[in-house]
């Protein structure tokens, strides 16, 4: 039990060592409001974490009709009874009085309170309207990575071949994008090829760009209690900022920000050069080895010094520990995901498991991690940019699949080109052609790069927006309707981790007011709409979130992400979460994809065929079958480029952003919470001392953190990482300011993205938040005596999730 | 001058020009961020081969100029970037990026015809220096071709039924 101590500052909790290859012990974490004892709570009610995306299953304590606190599952797979801190505290957002509880339309330019009916008309109007003069092409929908799965993938079918628009994208974009594909890229099909047990086996653990220890605690938990067990796993870091993970690392490579991929081609040059590769592995399971041996031949640690900052030793140092281990575990997240190349250096990662034929087994674990907590379902249910059930919009029969499970004709689905994604839709928004964008459970007046450009399309005349979410956002500031939805614990439905865990997460109480659940509007939306499929039924035939999980399974039954042999009755009954593809020959489940070699990569199966790695460029079928006739792995080289942005005189340092252990996505929740709240209560930035000096600044100034887009105004704190790089948090917005929406007039602001830059990766086509050029100017000298007491975490410096 | 060095000016010229051409589209569709930066980013590549143009084609006689020296945009880049950021609000823009989108892939086309003649004409002569260079450079000319191919399969749908 935790109770009692403060897990704001206590991260991780207590240790529980243990031995390679046994079983991780259980640890009962819990928290229940002030003055409610374990015997008052009436009834625990189970779910998974919502505010990140390990996939931590947890019970939910009710009493009263309401929520008073949460305890981990220690019979689960993925936890094994531990919570992180945002699941300890996180849940009274629920209650905040703040919430939103009636539906509101913009009237003379204010928001006024409604009854749903006048609401749902406006939106089933204004789409009506939209459809008639201007096509479905004139409606977007951007979605989370928070919602469930039955609500993604009923969004997925109103959408596609409801409205019949290739519009529709999801907050995961930012998040996860380049995970799925790099996954497509090497393997043909999205989908973790490990699990998080694996952390148990391995005896080197490589963590490129993922500062774990605040994205997600409880697994980094797993890391640390390895770490204290007989011999414990080494760790490999690259990170540019000396984080808690590189502090515990045998070797910490901190790269110049956006050059991951000349680090990654030469320790992949290294791996080749000293022969430390499995031929077999290679040969049996892979294509395009010269290739790549080729491309990463002049590829000496020597020549990415130059590039990366990093000496050469100290590349050749990682290369034998990667080369040399036995059960090699990596997980990649942020630091490669939002930089320069990310698809390209997220794929190297791919790569180096493939040459060292460190996949389908113990320990051997390749984890392209996730951000939110159900990015994986809406990769799954193609509520992202993708077709529901990892289809291929480029493959004629996998439409003709996907429309016989919808019953509607293959040309109602849109697959002329690949689904839009975010970045282009708002830019279809900012051009004019898309006139209504339905936002869901996202706040993109926070999370999207340079935050004037987002604000000022979102507030276009002629742009309708919907925003449905649990308060008012600073979107939904902006929006022409709301919708108060209804979240975890007020509704029920299942989500996926990214090691393929399936959780249900139910229903413990009644959401406030009029709020809905998600599911519900969009049922009432596609009621409205009168949606029918090919022979004049409803399209939509399903009315709850059971019925419409049955309806999910048809869609993936047979695809790789199979959910055929699971059910909410199942997953009620099991003890523990289930991996997917769970189906009547694998009823428990599937620890790990590839353990016979690959398997979903065949030119007929695959989700994709590929992208060029620089240009984003699709590859086309006929290519796809020379390069690959057989469905191996594909192995893909990538040259390095220099980043988009690079520093000057004006702007000498390089700004990157990211998450840390405080907060989730734009604090709409964790900034709810007394506890998460007090314990990172503003935005702040971070710079090694002798950068600092360098600027003439010291620890606890007042600075202004500029590029030519905008300006964040936040205290300094020194701290250990590479010279020449500034780190701000994000994503700290304005809802909790007097301005409500945006920055005082004329002046900084404090979400990291007012000044990001608007680049994206061309193949993941995920927003670069780690690559932009700054300059760090005084405002005021730090007033004496310091302004904060540092925690553990700070000591360590966040993360760059 | 016989075919071969005929060959080899013309793709150097058509190198050079393509380089001009991507780096006015980068500059001219600024608020179309992918075109603006992977467009940058092509540029080098026909940059890289007009000087290994140039280079080889000393060896042929010929004396080529290479990529001009100053790849930074100049004072008038300055003009077309404001215009872009006007432009940007304007379905109009939609519509020139296509046609720039076009024009780029026809430039990349001819330049690729033109290597893969010299490609052909090395075959026969047996001239390992030719074939190195045409095997270098002829697989980016093809990447070019199909990025502004995936564009405008990608753009067009939307940008020509907006109204
Ligand atoms: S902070 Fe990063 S990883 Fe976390 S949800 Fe947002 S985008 Fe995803």
């Amino acid at each position: 039990m935790t109770e009692g101590r403060d897990r704001t500052k206590d991260i991780w909790g207590a240790r529980t060592p243990y031995d390679p290859g046994t079983p991780w012990p259980a640890r009962a974490d819990a928290h229940l409001a002030p003055g409610v004892a374990e015997d008052d709570v009436e009834r625990w009610v189970p779910s998974a974490s919502l505010l990140h995306s390990n996939g931590d299953a947890m019970d939910i304590a009710v009493r009263d009709g309401r929520i008073v606190g949460v305890r981990g599952r220690t019979e689960d797979r993925v936890n094994r009874g531990r919570l992180g801190p945002k699941d300890l505290y996180g849940w009274q957002a629920n209650g905040s009085p703040d919430r939103l509880t009636r539906p509101l339309v913009r009237r003379d330019g204010h928001l006024e309170e409604c009854d749903w009916d006048t609401a749902m008309d406006q939106v089933a109007g204004r789409s009506r309207e939209l459809l008639e003069q201007r096509g479905p092409g004139a409606i977007g929908f951007y979605t989370t990575g928070q919602l469930f799965l039955e609500e993604y993938y009923t969004l997925a079918v109103l959408a596609r071949a409801g409205i019949g628009t290739n519009h529709l994208d999801g907050n995961t974009r930012l998040c996860t994008a380049t995970a799925a594909e790099a996954l497509k890229e090497s393997f043909g099909c999205d989908g973790q090829p490990g699990s998080y047990e694996d952390i148990d086996h391995a005896d080197v653990i490589a963590l490129f760009g993922h500062n774990m220890a605040e994205t997600q605690t409880v697994l980094w938990t797993r890391v640390l209690d390895r770490l204290a067990g007989a011999r414990p796993p080494r760790l490999v870091c690259v990170d540019p900022r000396y984080t808690l993970v590189a502090q515990q690392a045998e070797v910490h490579l901190a790269p110049r920000p956006g050059t991951n991929v000349a680090l990654l081609d030469a320790l992949l040059h290294e791996i080749i050069r000293r022969d430390l590769i499995d031929q077999e592995y290679i040969e049996t399971h892979t294509v395009g080895f010269d290739d790549l041996a080729a491309a990463v031949a002049p590829c000496t640690p020597r020549w990415a010094a130059g590039i990366c900052d990093v000496t050469p030793a100290a590349i050749e140092r990682a290369a034998e520990l990667l080369g040399t281990a036995e059960r090699l575990t990596s997980t990649v997240l942020q630091g490669v995901y939002q930089s320069h190349q990310a698809t390209a250096a997220a794929v190297q990662v791919n790569n180096l498991h493939l040459i060292r034929g460190m996949l389908g087994r113990p320990g051997c674990g390749l984890l392209q991690m996730n951000g939110q907590p159900s990015a994986q379902n809406t990769r799954e249910c193609g509520a992202d940019g993708d077709l529901p059930g990892f289809r291929n919009w480029q493959n004629d029969d996998h439409v003709a699949d996907l429309a016989r499970v919808w019953n509607v004709r293959p040309q109602d689905i849109p697959h002329h080109a690949p689904p839009t994604h975010a970045m282009q839709i708002f830019r279809y928004a900012e051009q004019g052609s898309i006139r209504m964008l339905w936002i869901t459970g996202t706040n993109p007046a926070v999370s999207l790069p340079e935050l004037s450009r987002i604000r000022s399309i979102l507030a276009q005349e002629r742009l309708f927006v919907v925003v449905q979410d649990l308060f008012l956002t600073e979107t939904a500031q902006l929006a022409d309707v709301v919708l108060p939805a209804a979240t975890w614990g007020e509704k029920t439905g299942v989500l996926t981790n990214a090691d393929r865990t399936v959780h249900l997460s139910e229903k413990a109480v009644e959401p406030p007011g009029e709020a809905r659940a998600d599911l519900d509007i969009f049922l009432d939306y596609a009621a409205r709409m009168d949606f029918r499929d090919k022979d004049g039924g409803p399209l939509i035939s399903w009315h709850d979130p059971e019925s419409a999980f049955a309806a999910w399974q048809r869609c993936s039954a047979g695809r790789p992400c199979d959910y055929t042999g699971l059910s909410h009755d199942r997953l009620r009954r099991a003890d523990s979460g289930i991996q997917w593809p769970c189906t009547e020959e694998a009823p428990d489940g599937t620890a790990r994809l590839y353990t016979d070699g690959i398997t979903f990569a065949d030119p007929d199966t695959c989700e994709s065929y590929g992208k060029d790695l620089v240009t984003g460029a699709s590859t086309e079928v006929v290519e796809y079958r020379s390069l690959n006739p057989d469905g191996k792995a594909v192995l893909r080289a990538a040259e390095y480029l220099p980043p988009h942005e690079d520093t000057s005189p004006e702007y000498p340092v390089q700004l990157i952003t990211g998450r840390t252990v405080h907060h989730f996505h734009t604090r709409t929740k964790t900034g709810r919470a007394p506890e998460l709240n007090a314990a990172a209560p503003d935005v702040w930035a971070e710079m090694s001392p002798t950068e600092a000096a360098h600027q003439g600044l010291s620890d606890g100034d007042l600075v202004q953190v500029g590029t030519p887009r905008g300006a964040v105004r936040a205290r300094l704190r020194t701290t250990a990482m590479r010279d020449g790089v500034v780190f701000v948090p994000f994503h700290y917005g304005y809802w909790d300011t007097p301005e409500g929406h945006r920055p005082p007039e004329g002046s900084a602001g404090r979400a990291a993205n007012e000044g990001t830059i608007t680049d994206w990766d061309p193949v993941s086509k995920q927003p670069l938040f780690k690559t932009c050029a700054a300059r760090v100017t005084l405002v005021a000298r730090r007033a004496t005596p310091p302004v904060r007491e540092r925690t553990d975490a700070d000591a360590d410096a966040g993360s760059r999730s | 001058m016989n075919g071969i060095a005929h060959t080899l000016r013309a793709l150097h010229d058509g190198e050079r020009a393509l380089e001009r051409d991507l780096r006015a589209t980068a500059e001219r569709h600024r608020t179309d961020h992918e075109v603006h930066h992977v467009a940058s980013d092509l540029a080098r590549w026909s940059r890289r081969h007009s000087a290994l143009l140039a280079e080889t084609g000393r060896h042929y006689g010929l004396d080529l100029d290479g990529p001009k020296d100053d790849p930074s945009p100049g004072a008038l880049a300055a003009l077309r970037e404001k215009a872009a950021d006007a432009l940007g609000r304007r379905p109009g823009a939609g519509l020139l990026l296509l046609q720039d989108l076009c024009d780029l892939h026809l430039a990349a086309s001819r330049n690729s015809l033109h290597w893969e003649m010299l490609a052909q004409a090395a075959q026969v002569t047996r001239d390992e220096r030719l074939l190195d260079l045409a095997g270098d450079c002829h697989p980016r000319t093809l990447r070019q071709m199909r990025w502004t191919n995936t564009l405008i399969e990608e753009l067009s749908p939307q940008l020509l039924t907006s109204a």
